[in-house]
């Protein structure tokens, strides 16, 4: 990844790439297929207290990162995620925390301190491509606010003690509330899915009613920070894609090295060399885009936008290519569970589908490439 | 890295200064160096001489070059920091592949301090343009197979053969050529490299016909063309030393520190698109698959554009892989192959046929698609390129050769029925 990290956001990677490997080996995670939650909820409050949720959270919030740059440092936790294929809710308890980051309020402060400790856990609800048209609608009653509508796939509703809902306003703009998953009227149906240890449900909401504090930002005037979350999601799951990718990648040209066909090495056949110079290609520019959306994001540059969706839809489209390159590779043993090659398979055509697919997020770019010159 | 203690930041704003008072906005000629005619080449090369000069009097050509030998003496973060300030002007585009890089950064790695202070001011000013002699009809992808020849004659070589795809030789002043130099040898141990002027007896210059009928690519026949030795180029027989930088620098093309080019010009910036126009004129702007392609570009752009950086980053770094540039090369290939034909997909059946109006708005994209494998093979093949990668980054085994240890006289050439 970086090539210039400093010696603090080394440690702070190293710290957590240790603790992943200690704790959440591969074995672990087949052992704990059918776990209803998918990770145990001890694991997460000592993975937090390596401070996985507080680096898009505000030092006056408890918050904080060690370079200052809290999305660039989360990036690289996000990429030893994707190294280990690790469980737990880390991209929605971390958007949830930046949502939640400089909010008013004992109610926001009490879901963050939890965040932060890791013994909340909070998920944003946003749904497939947040910025479509949402099946969500929020009007005001009185002093409260009514919630109808449905939306799938929620991450870890299940294990969630706080919803952050988004719905369509009656002025048409968006609003963001944060609401107990305890509440009357809030369904949530467990859903099959691809990962080993992520889980998703489906959340309904019949006429739930939220009061005024559960407010996240104004009513009807939420759409540029669910944008600026969108942002951060897309930074975290394109580097943790590119902990999946690389190390796919490298288990398929051990490989390459160790499996004999005809006499010689599956790296000696030119066909396949080719083949692993494209994916390589792929791997360095899926590296160089991941920087540069966390880069972009981090500082907040007029392109941040753009870099996020480029590296959402470029990662979100060569991730599951390459593993199933390497899939290919290895022949029957790649799609047999007992083969590592799986989990990062699941991984990278996951995070493909969260928080906008490629298709989505290239029509996103173009729409903000054609705002721009029908404006200009 | 820098001796003259100019911050990276002072030197930006000085150079925002002038490049604001002395450039011009970017010309269609310097995105796409193709003329419609040789007329209008010869026009075009004469302003990028002068926009070169231009650079070089206002303190600002070679900023990577060394100042003894009229350069700036600054660093890489020197450069991309005018090219981010020359983002939308007009540049020299003709100069910086391949005079700039390859060319001018093997004569400053090999070249002997007065083969450098006779052509690197030359070139910083404008005044002459270099090619590059690689490529020979008998053999692309297997440069140290060269057959053209040079044989020692007292204090000057005696140089046969012929060259081929040569850009722009047709008008280029001088040459940088590859030549065998001992054929009792394996294909390696017995090459050379020499310079020399384009324009003089013993040199015939053809131009290529490309399928679109352009012909900016020329063939050049070498008769008993007379070089002194001073116009070697690194030790004799030490050719390929000299070739594999070469081909370094050819591949790192515009990432190369010594190359001005407006930041952009590669994607990432927020210049207009060609497919947005494109879209426009045909009524699609609001396609969703017109839009997923525009938007396809635009990702496929700016994942270029950081791609470059971190190639040039970890060569300026010096910790890379040298051999890293091989994956610029295969993921420029792949990706202008992508563009070229989302941009055919785009236009539909518009690309079969269109009007001279039509080609001054939108280009030709049914031609481009017809000549869209250049970007996989010009410069050094993409299955090259993929060689490279898989050999020599992956470290996976060798391609079994007819020519390994074998004299070069012995290595067989073919046909094989």
């Amino acid at each position: 990844m970086w090539h210039d990290l400093t010696a603090d956001q080394a440690l702070f990677r190293d710290t957590t790439a240790r603790f992943l490997g200690e704790r959440v080996p591969l074995a672990r995670l087949r052992e704990n297929r059918n776990d209803p939650a998918g990770f145990d909820p001890g694991y997460w409050a000592d993975g937090a207290a390596l401070g996985w949720t507080m680096p898009l959270v505000d030092e006056a919030d408890g918050g904080g990162s060690v370079s200052g740059r809290g999305t660039v440092d989360l990036a690289l936790i996000a990429y030893e995620f994707g190294r280990h294929a690790a469980p737990g809710p880390l991209v929605d308890c971390n958007v949830v925390a930046s949502a939640l980051s400089g909010q008013p309020g004992d109610l926001p402060r009490a879901v963050l301190d939890g965040l932060i400790a890791g013994t909340t856990i909070a998920t944003a609800c946003l749904g497939a491509a947040p910025w479509q048209e949402p099946d969500v609608t929020i009007r005001r009653d009185g002093d409260d606010f009514v919630i109808d509508g449905s939306v799938r796939p929620v991450e870890a509703a299940g294990q969630a003690a706080y919803l952050l809902v988004s719905g369509r306003s009656e002025s048409g703009g968006a609003t963001q509330l944060l609401v107990p998953t305890g509440e009357a009227g809030v369904g949530i149906r467990a859903l099959k899915g691809l990962d080993v240890s992520r889980r998703f449900a489906a959340v309904t909401f019949d006429s739930v009613r939220a009061p005024a504090a559960a407010l996240v930002g104004d009513h009807g005037r939420a759409d540029d920070q669910i944008a600026r979350q969108v942002r951060h999601a897309a930074v975290m799951l394109s580097a943790e894609s590119v902990g999946a990718m690389d190390a796919a990648f490298a288990m398929t040209l051990d490989w390459a090295f160790d499996r004999y066909a005809f006499g010689r090495a599956l790296a000696s056949y030119q066909a396949l060399k080719h083949r692993f110079a494209d994916m390589k290609s792929w791997l360095e520019a899926s590296h160089a885009i991941s920087d540069a959306a966390a880069d972009a994001v981090a500082d907040d540059t007029p392109l941040a936008a753009d870099t996020a969706s480029a590296a959402k839809a470029y990662i979100g489209h060569h991730g599951p290519e390459l593993a199933q390159e390497c899939v290919q590779m290895h022949g029957g043993i790649g799609v047999t569970y007992e083969h590592d090659l799986h989990f990062f398979l699941r991984r990278v055509t996951l995070n493909r589908l969260l928080y906008g697919t490629p298709a989505d997020h290239r029509r996103l770019l173009a729409a903000m490439q054609i705002g721009r010159e029908t404006r200009a | 890295m820098s001796d003259s203690g100019e911050s990276v930041e002072d030197f930006r704003h000085r150079a925002r200064g002038w490049i604001a008072a002395n450039l011009g906005p970017v010309q269609p000629w310097d995105l796409d160096q193709d003329c419609a005619d040789d007329a209008a080449e010869l026009v075009a090369v004469a302003r990028d001489r002068a926009l070169q000069r231009k650079l070089y009097d206002g303190g600002f050509a070679g900023i990577c070059f060394p100042r003894e030998y009229g350069g700036l003496g600054l660093s890489p973060d020197h450069q991309r920091a005018f090219n981010e300030e020359l983002a939308g002007h007009e540049f020299p585009s003709r100069f910086m592949v391949p005079t700039f890089t390859p060319c001018a950064a093997i004569l400053l790695e090999f070249g002997t301090p007065e083969q450098k202070a006779r052509h690197i001011p030359p070139i910083l000013k404008g005044d002459a343009f270099w090619v590059q002699m690689l490529s020979e009809p008998g053999g692309g992808s297997d440069v140290a197979g060269a057959t053209t020849a040079a044989v020692r004659d007292g204090d000057d070589w005696i140089l046969n053969g012929s060259k081929v795809w040569t850009s722009r030789a047709y008008w280029a002043d001088w040459g940088l050529c590859l030549a065998r130099t001992d054929w009792n040898v394996p294909k390696h141990q017995g090459l050379t490299v020499f310079m020399l002027p384009l324009r003089q007896p013993g040199i015939e210059i053809r131009r290529i016909e490309r399928l679109n009928g352009e012909s900016e690519a020329c063939q050049e026949f070498f008769t008993d063309v007379r070089i002194p030795d001073s116009d070697r180029v690194g030790a004799v027989n030490g050719g390929w030393t000299v070739g594999s930088r070469w081909m370094f620098h050819e591949r790192m093309a515009a990432n190369s520190p010594y190359v001005t080019r407006p930041t952009g010009l590669s994607g990432g910036g927020t210049r207009g698109s060609p497919l947005v126009a494109m879209a426009a004129t045909a009524g699609r702007l609001d396609d969703p698959i017109a839009r997923e392609l525009i938007g396809e570009a635009r990702a496929l752009d700016i994942v270029t554009h950081s791609l470059n950086r971190r190639l040039a980053a970890a060569a300026a770094s010096g910790t890379a892989n040298v051999d890293g540039s091989a994956i610029g090369r295969l993921f420029h290939g792949m990706a202008a192959v992508r563009r070229t034909t989302i941009a055919f997909d785009l236009a539909g059946s518009d690309a079969a046929a269109w009007s001279e109006a039509d080609e001054a708005e939108n280009g030709a994209p049914g031609m481009d698609f017809l000549l869209r494998q250049v970007a996989c093979i010009g410069g050094g093949t993409t299955e090259i390129a993929r060689n490279v990668v898989s050999e020599r980054i992956l470290g996976m085994p060798r391609e079994p050769s007819g020519d390994h240890g074998v004299a070069f006289r012995d290595v067989p050439r073919g046909p094989s029925r």
